[in-house]
Formats: structure tokens, sequence, C-alpha cells
């Protein structure tokens, strides 16, 4: 835990984020871990919008805006040049959301994971293309509504369980986080920056438009979405390591779903079914938890 | 120092020659030869670069073009289905204004497979915001990779450098190879204005509103226009320095000729040996050698054909439902202008067949004695 919470802000005031926006909660924290010694790259997502229109950059760090399905190459890109420079020091942030990341962005992520670049890529996920007005992606989770999953034909299949990809990839370092314990995500922003080599960090970040719930609810249903073990919160090393960090009380997952106007048409028998789903996914994440790690060195 | 290098390894010799700083590649044939060679350059000590292998071409010029904006010379290279694949960033590197170098092996497109020589790969990318230089020989190749970089490096463009597969890219010509500190004072490292730098944060490539969007676009164009004079500028100079010359279009015997082949790659060469054989029969004819496509030579071209009566355009590209490319271009720079030749279009060599000296011969014959053809542009070579 970073008991000095840093005062510093490196995201200035006048972004254009909604109210209540995840998104800038997760980047606000971690650039007070990071830094200014930061490069910043920003593919197409919300933060598109949020850092503000030329010539103007609501960040105190350099950022670059790239294409959509290039976070993790861009990333890369920097890394090799700053090496060049002799720049090791200077860390490099690629700041993505669910689409860039989950969907149109694995492609590039995985290569840069696989090539174990030194970089730290967070994602975070409001669990649709928001900026574009809400149509589903790969990490909306089951059953929600969004615009392109309307209620006739709500969202079918599991979320896209990002981090068992990474950790297939043997990456370093992954995490999920929370807006709702900021302590947590910085501190493991802070072990994501002292990882050698390729650390993501997976980080829920609630959307009041897209979700359908007021503004100020936004810490609510994150610290919700953990303890009815929905997101928990939990560490991958090397891909073999798994540190749950968060012990969720273990409310019915109907406490997560009634808030939100995304799930509003679920019936009974859909809350039954997540809840089975929920319970099942929390029993493997535990039973992984309890596995002795493989080490190369034993 | 003379070698004996294939058109690939020129092209990494002229990376090497630059002081490339990052590498970002893919594998495809016929450009592989480039980059396994620059792999071999990394590794032994005598590139000082990193070479990101990535999982490709689309990541390949997305970390070149974060690379060249965090201030670095940076390289890449490819062919056909690879060039295709990099479109949408091939627009990004030029709305970024950056100085990034590129080569790519021309190779027909797919469907049906083919790994051959034709120009449609880079001609498509067109209106990406690339110069584009089509080139002759082993030497040039490796010659327009440097003077690449001094034009980029001016006009803030990126620079692509085609030359035909096979034909060159696996063809071992001798190639004079420049002595290191002369390049080094010909093309100095890579000093950019802005650069992702954490002691001056600012954001590149943001959100452009309306407002300003046409003026930043108005720039780029700018830019190109700007570039058709440094690419002369910049081939002089290197003439004087290292004593090979090179402008955007080269013109053959033109001064007195009635006729003109306009012709450019390394279909060129049988080119200018069909114009010496008939110079030696008393016809009047030159050549017009188009290195630079964009930004299009426009002058020089008018130029040339101003006087001429009839000018032949040899195309190893088609822009389906229009025809000969350069052809098209040539036609549209000389619209409009007085005493200018009638164009006769022809299209061959598609997909690596030969051009040969013959066939053009059989063209200048076929355009010397009849009309003007009655389509747009003429299938030379087609099998019955």
């Amino acid at each position: 835990m970073i008991n000095d919470y840093p005062t510093e802000e490196l995201l200035k005031s006048g972004c254009l984020s909604c109210q209540g926006c995840g998104a800038t909660i997760v980047m606000r924290h971690c650039l007070k871990v990071l830094g200014k010694n930061t490069i910043c790259t920003i593919p197409a997502c919300c933060w598109s919008i949020i850092a503000g229109n030329w010539p103007y950059n609501t960040l105190e760090v350099p950022l670059i805006h790239t294409a959509f399905e290039t976070a993790a190459a861009s990333a890369s890109g920097i890394r090799a040049a700053l090496d060049m420079k002799g720049k090791q020091d200077t860390r490099v942030l690629a700041f993505a959301g669910d689409g860039g990341t989950f969907d149109i962005g694995l492609q590039s992520l995985s290569g840069a994971t696989e090539r174990n670049e030194d970089i730290v890529y967070v994602c975070y996920d409001n669990e649709a293309y928001m900026n574009t007005g809400i149509q589903r992606s790969s990490a909306t989770p089951e059953k929600a509504w969004t615009t392109t999953t309307p209620t006739s034909h709500p969202k079918g299949g599991p979320k896209k369980n990002i981090l068992q990809i990474l950790s297939g990839h043997k990456i370093p370092y992954c995490a999920t986080a929370s807006v709702a314990w900021p302590e947590d995500l910085m501190a493991k922003v802070k072990k994501a920056a002292e990882t050698k080599g390729t650390a993501f960090i997976h980080a829920y970040s609630p959307c009041p438009p897209g979700w359908k719930i007021s503004s100020e609810k936004s810490i609510e249903i994150a610290r919700l979405a953990v303890n009815t073990k929905i997101f928990p919160l939990y560490e991958i090393f090397d891909g073999e390591e798994y540190r749950i960090n968060v012990e969720p009380k273990g409310l019915p997952v109907e406490e997560y779903l009634k808030r939100q106007g995304r799930f509003s048409h679920l019936d009974k028998e859909d809350v039954e079914y997540i809840q089975k789903r929920v319970d099942y996914e929390w029993k493997v994440l535990l039973q992984r938890s309890m596995m002795e790690p493989f080490h190369m060195n034993m | 120092m003379k070698k004996v290098l294939m058109g690939n390894h020129a092209a990494s010799w002229g990376a090497r020659l630059s002081k490339v700083k990052m590498i970002a590649a893919y594998p495809i044939t016929p450009q592989t030869h480039i980059v396994e060679e620059l792999s071999e350059m990394c590794g032994d000590g005598s590139l000082d670069a990193k070479f990101l292998k990535v999982e490709s071409e689309h990541s390949a010029m997305a970390s070149v073009i974060s690379s060249q904006s965090t201030g670095v010379r940076s390289f890449t290279a490819t062919s056909a289905n690879g060039l295709a694949l990099m479109h949408e960033l091939l627009h990004w590197a030029a709305g970024a204004r950056l100085p990034i170098v590129m080569v790519n092996v021309n190779r027909a497109l797919a469907p049906g497979w083919n790994i051959w020589v034709d120009q449609g790969d880079s001609l498509s990318q067109r209106d990406t915001g690339w110069v584009q230089l089509y080139v002759e020989d082993n030497q040039e190749v490796l010659d327009s990779v440097i003077q690449g970089y001094r034009i980029a490096e001016q006009v803030n463009l990126p620079v692509m450098i085609c030359y035909d597969a096979f034909i060159l890219s696996h063809t071992y010509e001798p190639v004079d190879i420049p002595d290191q500190d002369l390049v080094d004072k010909w093309l100095p490292g890579y000093q950019p204005e802005h650069y992702l730098n954490p002691e001056k944060p600012s954001a590149f490539n943001g959100l452009v509103m309306p407002d300003n969007y046409m003026e930043i676009r108005y720039k780029l164009h700018m830019a190109h226009e700007r570039a058709k004079s440094v690419t002369n500028e910049v081939g002089q100079s290197f003439g004087e320095t290292f004593g090979r010359y090179y402008g955007a279009v080269e013109a053959v015997e033109c001064d007195d000729a009635e006729m003109v082949i306009a012709i450019s790659s390394s279909a060129t060469s049988p080119a200018r040996l069909v114009i010496r054989e008939l110079r030696d029969k008393g016809m009047k004819i030159g050549l017009l050698k188009m290195r630079m496509f964009r930004p299009f030579p426009t002058e020089e071209v008018r130029a040339v054909l101003k006087g001429k009566s009839k000018a032949v355009v040899i195309d190893r590209n088609c822009s389906w439902g229009k025809g000969g490319i350069f052809a098209d271009e040539i036609k549209g720079a000389i619209s409009n202008q007085e005493d200018m030749p009638a164009i006769y279009s022809y299209i061959t060599g598609l997909g690596g067949r030969s051009i040969t000296p013959d066939l053009i011969h059989e063209i200048v014959t076929e355009v010397e004695s009849g009309e003007p053809p009655a389509e747009l542009s003429v299938w030379k070579g087609l099998k019955q």
C-alpha cells in the first residue's frame, strides 16, 4: 500500500470527461505514481477527447495520439527510441479503452507482450465502445444492454477474460484494479512501473452515461463489482502466481445489477444465471491462487 | 568501396549508412532480405540500432511512427499486401509530418498470390501523403535511401523508395558503397524541433476541429510542393558529393526528339537500349524516366514534352476502370497546355511479365505508324 498519497496532479483541470468518469480517475492515479518522466500513448478511445483538442493537452506529460489498434505497437516504438537515446528511466504508458485492448488492439498487445516490451499498459475498462455511443465490445458483460445489443437481444456470451489471455503470454506482471480502491490501484501502477518487461493493468472504470447510472454512483458501483465477486481484485506474476488483493464481501450480484439501467431488463432467471457464473469464476480464481506456482529455478 | 549486392542488400546498406536508430519490420517476400541483413548488422554491431521484430506490418508502421515522434531516425521496409495492411498508418505518418523512410519492393497484390513485380501496391497508396520515388537499379536503391532521409527531414514528409521485385530485389549488381564519413557529413544526425519530451510536454496528433483542420492539411500539400524542388536540390547535392546525380525526372535525348517514351523503375533500362538503337537508325526519339511520382513533377514533365508530337507511356500497373496510372497523371499534367504531344498509353509487364527491348520496339513501331488507339490504355503482351 502507498501510505503517502501523492499530492502532485499531472492531470490538469479542464479535461473533457463526463461527470463521474472512471477512466479519468484511472488516468489521474496512474500519473500520480508514474510522475513527470513518462510518455503516454493513447489510441482512439474516450481519452482521445478527454485529453483536449488541438493545441491543448490536459496532461503534464508528453502525449501521442495513435490509431485505434496500435497502443502497444506505439508504446514499443517509444520504448525503442528512448532506449536508443539512453533514456531508460523514462516510462512509457499505453492508456487504452476496452475496445482498443480486448478487440481491435489485441494483436499488437499480444505482439508487444510476447516481445516483453518494457512498457506499462493500462486498459480502462468501461465495458463498451462509449466514445462512439455505447456499442458492445468483447468486454461487455453477458446480458447487458448496449446500443448494438438492445434488450431484444442483449449481449450474448461472457466477457472476455483479458488477464487469462495475457497470463498465457507469461507476462511478468498483470493485475485488475478498481477506481473504488485507489491505493490498491496506485500500488499496482507502482509495481507495473518497477517491472522489467511488460506490465498490464485492467482497471475497472464505470461510465455513468453508458451504464445508465447517475454520475455520483460510479465509486459505489465499482465497490459493488468487487464485493459481489463480479470484478475481483487480483494480480498474476509471471503468468503463474496468483494473488487476490481484496476479500469480497460476497454480496449477491443482484445488488450490483439492479442499480444499473443497462441491466434493468434482466429477469429473475437471468440474475440467477449470472450469480452461478460469477460463483464458478470465483472458485476457479481461488483454486488458481492456491496453486503452487511454477518456478524456473526449482 | 565496391561490392556486388542484390537490390535488397543495397537498401539495407542505404539504411545502415543513414545511421537509422530504429527499425521495425515484418517478413514478406520479396522484401525479406532487407531486414535479414539489417538484423545481422544490428547483431554484429556495425549498425547501432534497435530492431523491433513486430507481429505485423501494421505494427511496424505504428511503432516507427512513435519512435520517429520520440526523435529517432526510423526505417522500415515492406511489399504488396504488407504495404496495403499499413494503409491507415501511411496517412498517419504523413499527417503527423514524420520524416520516416520506407522501402517498398513493388510486388503484385493478391489474389491470386503473385510475388513478382507490379507497381500497383505503392501506386494505390498515392493519396496517403508520402513522397514516392521509383528507382532503376541497385546503385540507385542505395543512393535513394540516403537521399530519402535528406528530402524527408527537409520537408517533414515520409518518403517511400520503390523498386521492382526480383528484377532488382534479388539480382546482384556492382554497387559503390559511399564512405561513411562522407555520408555523415552529407546527412547529419536527426535533430527534430519537436518530439515527445518529458521536459517539454505537449500533445501530438490530437483532435482537430473543423476550424483548423483545413489549414493543417494545406500545409501538408504545400510541403509536397516544396518536396519537388527539394528532391532536385538533394539529387544535385548528392551528385556533387558522391558523383552520381539524380532528379525528379531524367530526360535522355529529349531536346530534338519528336517522340518520347515515358517509363519508370527497372523497365527504364531496356528503354534506354531501345532509344540508342533507334537513334542509331536516325529516329528522333527520347526517354523520360519518371523517378518521382508524388509529389508529381508537373513542371518537369511539361518542360520535357512541350513541342513533341507523340509521347508513349508504358505502365506496369493499372487503375482498374481507368488505365495506366503514369499515363493518366501525365495527361493531367499537360492538360490546358499548348503545344503538347498526343499521349499513347500502354499497360504491360503486370505480375512479373518481362518488359523486353523487343516489346518496347513493338510499341514504338505501333505508335509511330498507327493512329491513336481507340482504347484509353492498350494492354500489350496479352496471350491470345
